[in-house]
């Protein structure tokens, strides 16, 4: 139970392309986790499986202490898929009410969702009329309405203003501070810097699994875009060679992460050697 | 099965068709408009004597059918488009339940349908003076389960098409052989053994008898009552199918 989310050994198989090859990683309770990697790595597959929609051919996903997908978990867990999932011929606040209302929440509370994230004046709007920035904060409103525990957010920041993605960020470290766990996507590097922790994913393998920092150390360079080349170069190599693998071996600031580093580091060079 | 999800979520489906006027527009006026159609083909044509008018034939079968069709097409391009929209698969990691989402669908639509076969029935009684020896309610209750029957195969067929062109292809293959062999064309007793033993299958065909019998029988007959059970059997088989469909987890 001291992860907010663990994978062990995960395989997963999308037609007859594999595409994740055997990830094991975990995500810290009440902290914002970064996924990043590519298009196409296997981000939103990995995504997929946390919130239990995902076909997995093997390994294992625990979430909040039970399998991924159980119903115990569908009130507790917020997924945003990357396309906006919201009903185009509905209203801002019509939509948010909806999915208030699945979680047993009321009209004010969806109101309030739809205010933070800054489409209060938009709220009587139908969502087909908004721009993809905004139907895309539509869809992030759906998500957090019912103050989920675990909070899956798949690119949220995609077409965002810069004042309203600082905003947004803000808001996901108000929401960890008070106790919920964010697993957050992008393929912006600049966002890495914005979160607590990450992994790093390319071609369906963990490539780092770390705090910000200890990427930056690990590599040696202080630009998270840099250090994230070189780690991949050198876990191609390390996969040609040997299985000593990068990622900066459990290094961790003793912040949030601290005492659930443990194996991580390893874990991400068996992932990048596997 | 949880009563608050499937009442927010019969209301959202509400709510979209009340924001799509056009559609609502075509649901109300359609039947009327083909009512008035099929009342000017019949007017100069001779009644048999000792029969209901061509016209009574004809207007109390479109009556029942017409729900059907047109629920059928819009429950599948409705289920497509949560399924390629993404809300589908958001919805399924949410409290609610398969058997929510199947019968807020089919609430929803049959609360449509009711609207509509009153309206149609009102013109069909009221202006064209559309003759039948049972009741008018017994018309619409008819219509409103063969609209569910349409909702029902329409959230199962939807699992078939992955496109909208191929949604509204499904029409022609469901509904046109049930319109064909339902008797309305060639009463089922005339048809070939095998013709009759296929629109047996069908549960349109009992859905034409119900009607016919409220046409010819001032009270509910028991052939009606048994007609209407097969429908609704078709309406439980349909949504299980459709429940079926429904998975969690894909690939």
């Amino acid at each position: 139970m001291d992860h907010a989310i663990a994978v062990r050994d995960l395989v997963v198989d999308r037609g007859r392309r594999r595409v994740l090859h055997g990830v094991t990683c975990a995500v810290p309770r009440g902290a914002v986790t970064g996924l990043l990697g590519p298009s196409g790595s296997g981000k939103t597959t990995l995504m997929r499986a946390v919130v239990g929609v995902q076909t997995v051919r093997s390994g294992s996903v625990t979430v909040l202490g039970r399998p991924a997908g159980s119903p115990a978990l569908r009130s507790r867990v917020g997924y945003l898929t990357q396309a906006p999932s919201v009903y185009a011929d509905l209203t801002v606040a019509e939509n948010a009410r909806y999915f208030a209302a699945l979680h047993g929440r009321g009209r004010a509370e969806a109101d309030r969702s739809v205010a933070d994230v800054g489409l209060a004046d938009a709220a009587g709007q139908l969502v087909g009329s908004l721009s993809g920035g905004q139907r895309s904060r539509a869809s992030l409103a759906c998500a957090l309405v019912g103050e989920p525990e675990l909070v899956v957010l798949d690119e949220p920041t995609v077409g965002q203003d810069p004042v309203l993605r600082a905003d947004l960020w803000a808001r996901f470290h108000a929401l960890a501070a008070a106790g919920t766990t964010l697993l957050v996507s992008s393929h912006v590097m600049d966002e890495a810097a914005r979160c607590d922790r990450l992994l790093l994913i390319r071609e369906g393998r963990l490539v780092a699994d770390d705090t910000p920092d200890a990427v930056r150390a690990a590599a040696g360079v202080d630009d998270l875009d840099e250090a994230f080349l070189r780690l991949i170069r050198a876990s191609e190599a390390a996969a040609g060679q040997d299985d000593g693998g990068p990622g900066g071996g459990g290094q961790d600031d003793g912040g949030r992460g601290g005492g659930q580093a443990d194996g991580l580091g390893r874990a991400a060079g068996e992932g990048a050697a596997s | 099965m949880n009563a608050r999800i499937l009442a927010a979520t019969t209301g959202r489906v509400l709510r979209q068709l009340r924001h799509d006027r056009r559609t609502v527009a075509l649901l109300v006026l359609v039947p009327a408009l083909l009512l008035t159609l099929v009342y000017y083909m019949y007017a100069d044509q001779p009644t048999p004597p000792g029969q209901p008018s061509m016209f009574d034939r004809v207007a109390l079968v479109m009556l029942g059918v017409f729900p059907f069709v047109i629920m059928f097409l819009v429950t599948s391009i409705a289920m497509l488009r949560e399924r390629t929209s993404g809300t589908l698969e958001r919805l399924l990691t949410t409290p609610l339940g398969r058997l929510d989402l199947l019968f807020g669908y089919g609430i929803a639509f049959g609360l449509a349908a009711a609207g509509q076969a009153a309206i149609a029935s009102a013109v069909a009684y009221w202006v064209f003076g559309l003759t039948t020896a049972g009741s008018s309610a017994l018309v619409i209750v008819i219509a409103v389960v063969n609209a569910v029957l349409g909702v029902a195969l329409g959230l199962f067929c939807s699992a078939f098409a992955r496109t909208e062109f191929q949604a509204v292809q499904f029409m022609p293959v469901v509904v046109i052989p049930q319109l064909l062999l339902c008797g309305l064309f060639v009463a089922r007793d005339e048809m070939a053994g095998w013709l009759q033993a296929v629109s047996d299958a069908l549960p349109l065909s009992y859905a034409v008898e119900a009607l016919q019998e409220v046409g010819a029988h001032a009270e509910p007959t028991a052939t009606m009552w048994r007609d209407l059970g097969v429908v609704a059997g078709a309406v439980v088989l349909a949504l299980a199918l459709a429940a079926a469909t429904l998975r969690r987890r894909s690939g």
